[in-house]
């Protein structure tokens, strides 16, 4: 099984990857030069990169650093996924030329962020939307339909039955069975907790009372380690529901409920309809900052609402020059249209283009 | 794995008892499997030199070698201290910030604004499931041990011994998937029948869900340490004297009673220490109890109702995404940890002393 899983998933990337390095070594090395507008996405430099942090955007990490790394000779990148704490942690004591994280920096890690780059402060670049699945294991039920009360009182503990009244009313069409509802939650502290529970204290307050945190806060539930870990425990129970990755619920094979957003209808996770989300949030930061605030209530027709947004966090000023020419070279990467279409296959959505373009050109500022 | 033991176990000899014990617990538990050899065969004359010897030079290769044996175990002594005055320290503040009670408080927050967080359930899972682990373990590798070293044809003991050994080297992480995956089917129907036929016993109450229990992490502590008290003991076995086992036979025993009176009194010791080595790999297993626990926060004797944790898997979950107060707090558990495993190992020490008496006096 998780064999398997890892299996497809090697497979995914490494058929991207050659696909990839096929039109690389066709297009670009003689057409970057000509090439006028996105000649940024294909800039080379030389030397080695060590960056490390959110686990939740490791595998397009992987798939962005093969690529660049095919394109470009004499690079190395190293990207650990450490886990979003770590990786600030890294970025703020230098030993990381920057950091991957589910969560723009926060007002006491910014000042020390800001230290870090001598002469300039450290930006929140959006770089990877991961949509976050509530995937489920339930025999002759598919397109389940859950409202963010529903699901909120379901991972609350106070709906047990998927017979219950309030999940009918979700899904009039459906056959709901009188199994027992086993929620599965992440035990490891994690970037997908810390939106899922924001999404449902934000759109079902009355519902959900335990506030959004990294760790699970609800009681009862069965814990399970990683979103592969998740997807594992949900596959095996009968009459399980669980949130996490979407790439893991697609792996999986398990149906994927389409949540209620804001307008008032049921949307179905594409990586358009999370794109739709990232379009319609607010851009925070000021300047070259790019930090989001995500509408969970958002009220984009066919938007799916439960997304998860990881930054790159940068120094605008202040990377040291033997590194700078690589930094922007390969986060220009990611952020061009080119990186961001590989994307999808694993099971992230892509930047919005509005976005898209507002994160190459603060890339392409960088100094 | 057999022999260096024992090599290091007549290295030992020289050395303090207090370092070795917390040192190298390997060689600390052949060396009390071997101590009654030494009885047998006694070094101190022969290691002290006999009447006819001249005296130790000042500075000879004899000096020089006490010096070595001492300095390594000195430097056990300071890394143990030093990781003690580290866990400490960093520990110290985490605890301060705690708004709950470090002992009793069912949770682990302390990434909050008001961090709180309490050992107490992560203490008792690790103990329980550690515990129960060895209860399944210890008689299945005993048996095993006692059928390759006194059952089994040499030619096929040799050869299991080594496919024994072989499962000691399967890292942790394909243990925990492999149960986390598959296992924990088996293990869900399991607890369904005993809740549905022993649900009076508290130990299988609860309705449900199962699978995901303190029961499967111990199953799959199980298989982990069984291979270490496997050959541990067998090896102990082995080294019973045949004198012994033939004037048990000669007296009129049977192939059991021989093993009852001879092969298992000689090998307690061993037999205690190899448990206690066990125990030590089970209270510290992480990644395979982070993958098959069910992770939640309290204290209950339940074992087939998904939940449990332990404190190595409490820190394999918690460490990437803690801050600062986060990594003290789980840090303090470590500390925890260390006092448990501490306890766990002087008990087994005084044990083994009491024992050994008991037995020289036997042999």
């Amino acid at each position: 099984m998780k064999l398997q899983r890892h299996g497809t998933l090697a497979c995914l990337a490494l058929t991207a990857t050659l696909a990839l390095s096929a039109c690389g070594s066709d297009n670009n090395e003689p057409a970057s030069p000509s090439a006028s507008g996105s000649s940024a996405a294909a800039d080379c430099a030389t030397g080695t990169l060590n960056a490390q942090g959110s686990s939740a955007q490791k595998n397009a990490m992987a798939e962005w650093i093969k690529a660049y790394q095919q394109k470009c000779q004499g690079v190395t990148i190293n990207y650990e996924p450490s886990g979003s704490g770590a990786g600030i942690e890294a970025f703020i004591a230098g030993t990381a030329d920057f950091a991957g994280s589910d969560s723009a920096l926060k007002e006491d890690q910014q000042p020390k962020a800001d230290a870090r780059c001598a002469t300039g402060k450290a930006v929140n670049l959006p770089m990877v939307i991961g949509p976050v699945a509530v995937a489920y294991n339930l025999t002759g039920v598919e397109n389940l339909q859950l409202k963010p009360a529903t699901l909120a009182k379901i991972f609350a503990g106070k709906i047990t039955k998927w017979d219950d009244a309030a999940i009918k009313a979700d899904n009039p069409d459906a056959k709901l069975p009188a199994t027992a509802i086993q929620t599965v939650h992440r035990s490891d502290s994690s970037g997908t907790t810390d939106n899922f529970t924001d999404f449902l204290g934000k759109t079902a307050e009355a519902d959900w009372t335990f506030g959004k945190a990294k760790e699970w806060k609800a009681p009862g539930g069965t814990g399970a380690k990683g979103s592969d870990g998740v997807a594992s425990r949900v596959k095996g129970a009968e009459g399980a529901i669980g949130y996490m990755e979407w790439s893991f619920a697609e792996n999986a094979g398990l149906g994927i409920a389409k949540v209620g957003n804001g307008a008032g209808e049921f949307a179905e996770l594409t990586a358009e309809s999370a794109g739709k989300t990232i379009q319609g949030a607010a851009i925070e930061g000021q300047g070259n900052d790019l930090k989001m605030k995500i509408d969970y209530n958002t009220k984009e027709a066919g938007a799916y609402p439960i997304v998860l947004v990881t930054y790159e966090i940068v120094c605008e000023k202040g990377t040291a020059a033997d590194k700078l020419p690589l930094v922007k070279g390969f986060l220009g990467y990611a952020a061009s249209t080119e990186g961001q279409a590989e994307l999808t296959e694993l099971g992230y959505a892509p930047l919005p283009e509005t976005v898209r373009t507002k994160v190459e050109t603060a890339v392409t500022s960088l100094s | 794995m057999g022999d260096i033991p024992h090599r290091s176990a007549n290295a030992g000899t020289g050395g303090s008892p207090v370092t070795n014990g917390y040192g190298s617990p390997a060689g600390a538990s052949a060396r009390t499997a071997e101590a009654p050899v030494s009885t047998r065969t006694p070094d101190g004359p022969g290691l002290g030199g006999g009447g006819a010897l001249p005296r130790a030079r000042r500075f000879g290769a004899e000096r020089a070698f006490r010096g070595l044996t001492l300095a390594a175990g000195t430097a056990v002594l300071v890394v143990i201290a030093a990781i003690a005055v580290f866990l400490i320290i960093k520990a110290v503040p985490a605890l301060r910030a705690n708004t709950e009670n470090f002992w009793t408080f069912e949770g682990w927050f302390p990434n909050d604004p008001e961090p709180k967080f309490g050992i107490g359930a992560l203490a008792f899972g690790t103990v329980l499931s550690s515990v129960i682990a060895l209860l399944l373990a210890v008689p299945v590798a005993l048996g095993i041990a006692l059928y390759l070293s006194h059952y089994a044809p040499r030619r096929l003991g040799t050869s299991l011994g080594f496919l024994i050994d072989l499962l000691a080297a399967v890292p942790s992480v394909v243990f925990g998937l492999w149960g986390r995956d598959y296992f924990s089917g088996p293990v869900r129907d399991f607890s369904a029948w005993l809740n549905t036929y022993f649900g009076w016993i508290p130990l299988f109450g609860g309705d449900g869900p199962f699978g995901a229990s303190i029961l499967l992490g111990a199953l799959v502590l199980a298989i982990m340490v069984l291979p270490i008290i496997t050959s541990l003991s067998r090896e102990v076995f082995l080294q019973t004297p045949t004198a012994n086992e033939e004037a048990a036979l000669a007296l009129g025993a049977t192939r059991w009673e021989m093993l009852r009176t001879a092969v298992l009194p000689y090998g307690r010791p061993g037999i205690i220490a190899a448990v206690m080595l066990g125990l030590g790999r089970a209270l510290g297993e992480t990644i395979a109890l982070a993958l098959t626990l069910g992770i939640t926060f309290n204290i209950s004797f339940n074992l087939i109702e998904n939940g449990g944790n332990t404190i190595a898997a409490n820190i394999a979950n918690a460490f990437g995404e803690a801050n600062e107060t986060g990594r003290g707090a789980l840090i303090a558990s470590g500390l925890v940890l260390f006092a448990i495993t501490l306890i766990v190992n002087i008990t087994a020490r005084a044990i083994i002393y009491r024992r050994r008496e008991f037995t020289e006096s036997a042999a």
